[in-house]
């Protein structure tokens, strides 16, 4: 009496299976996580004395206001002309006494290295639009990528993308990211 | 060149489809792994700013969203004095209670990792490019005081020659 069991027909799994495919394709996003990170202050305290302790020369005055419009250390610029402005700041090539001073520190894998004091202080408007706020970001990211690559190409002859974790901590530490954030300006209380 | 020879029948073999599933799955899978879903539904409008420096967060598990845009029904709460939302989780949030509420995201999305993870948690703020700043501040200032100072500016990557 042995029957021969019937082999279970498997031209509908590829249906079965195109059916998930396609929920998978309409219910997830490829697209990554990606943006600008930052890392905020801790809240009041000892960030009041620190600023008062920081020399003139050391501050670039980077100010968004209403308009959207950038003002840094009093005049007006645009934004494309942010970045060099902010990398002239951060590496003071021929020490310029109004730009910031340095401070040579030992640093694994590069000697000593005139460190920059120099701090990017970033106010905000309230009225700002945070697509120019994320712009601004951007150029003075864009900057410190630039002179860490300068850095990097010359210490070690490669980008700083290629380099590996303890090459990339001795060049952040050579070209720290010190942009610290003051307190937001409100024009619409003003009038 | 080759000649057909339009005489001679042979049968055209039928083609295996037993594969065809194995395939499809291995697709399946494929997309199941590179892909993650959408935990919330979104309430508010979000069209971030693109920018050229962005960096890519480490791991999706360890990022919490906060968006804050335009809503998109009519019934959402918004925050003075214009007509945003902030999104936290699955609703958005009404002006006086914002800071219990930021306060108890932060809480439960540190609950809900483990210790190790805990100083890695990212806040990822995804704003949408016409938000004015105040709403931006006032979010920025809550997670200051709560203490979750990994955030992460969530913007789209633009590629430096559209830029010029």
């Amino acid at each position: 009496m042995a029957r021969k069991t019937p082999g279970i027909n498997t031209g509908s799994m590829a249906d079965i299976s195109f059916l998930l495919l396609t929920f998978f394709l309409l219910t997830s996003s490829i697209n990554t996580e990606q943006g600008i990170p930052r890392r905020l202050p801790p809240a009041k305290k000892d960030q009041d004395k620190e600023i008062v302790d920081i020399n003139k020369r050391n501050v670039l005055n980077v100010v968004v206001n209403f308009n959207d419009a950038v003002w840094v250390n009093g005049e007006e610029l645009l934004l494309s002309q942010l970045k060099d402005k902010a990398l002239e700041f951060l590496e003071n090539p021929n020490n310029a006494p109004n730009l910031p001073e340095k401070e040579l520190i030992q640093i694994n894998n590069m000697g000593e290295y005139a460190v920059s004091k120099g701090v990017i202080s970033l106010t905000n408007d309230q009225s700002t639009s945070y697509n120019m706020y994320v712009q601004v970001q951007n150029e003075l990211e864009k900057a410190v990528n630039e002179l860490r690559d300068k850095v990097a190409i010359n210490y070690f002859g490669k980008k700083f993308d290629n380099l590996d974790t303890s090459a990339r901590k001795s060049i952040q530490k050579a070209i720290p990211m010190n942009i610290s954030e003051a307190p937001p300006m409100d024009y619409s209380q003003t009038k | 060149m080759g000649r057909y020879r339009k005489d001679e029948k042979k049968d055209v073999p039928e083609i295996n489809t037993g594969s065809m599933s194995d395939i499809i799955f291995m697709f399946l899978f494929f997309f199941m792994v590179i892909t993650n879903m959408r935990e919330a539904s979104l309430k508010v409008q979000f069209s971030p700013p693109k920018a050229s420096e962005v960096q890519k967060l480490e791991k999706k598990s360890l990022v919490a969203n906060i968006y804050i845009g335009a809503p998109i029904g009519k019934n959402e709460n918004t925050l003075p004095p214009g007509k945003v939302s902030v999104q936290l989780n699955d609703q958005t949030i009404k002006a006086e209670d914002l800071v219990n509420d930021v306060k108890d995201f932060i809480g439960t999305e540190r609950e809900s990792r483990s210790e190790a993870d805990k100083a890695k948690l990212t806040f990822s703020l995804k704003v949408d490019k016409d938000v004015q700043m105040r709403y931006v501040n006032t979010i920025k200032q809550e997670l200051r005081n709560n203490n979750a100072l990994k955030i992460n500016y969530a913007t789209l990557k633009r590629s430096e020659m559209s830029n010029q």
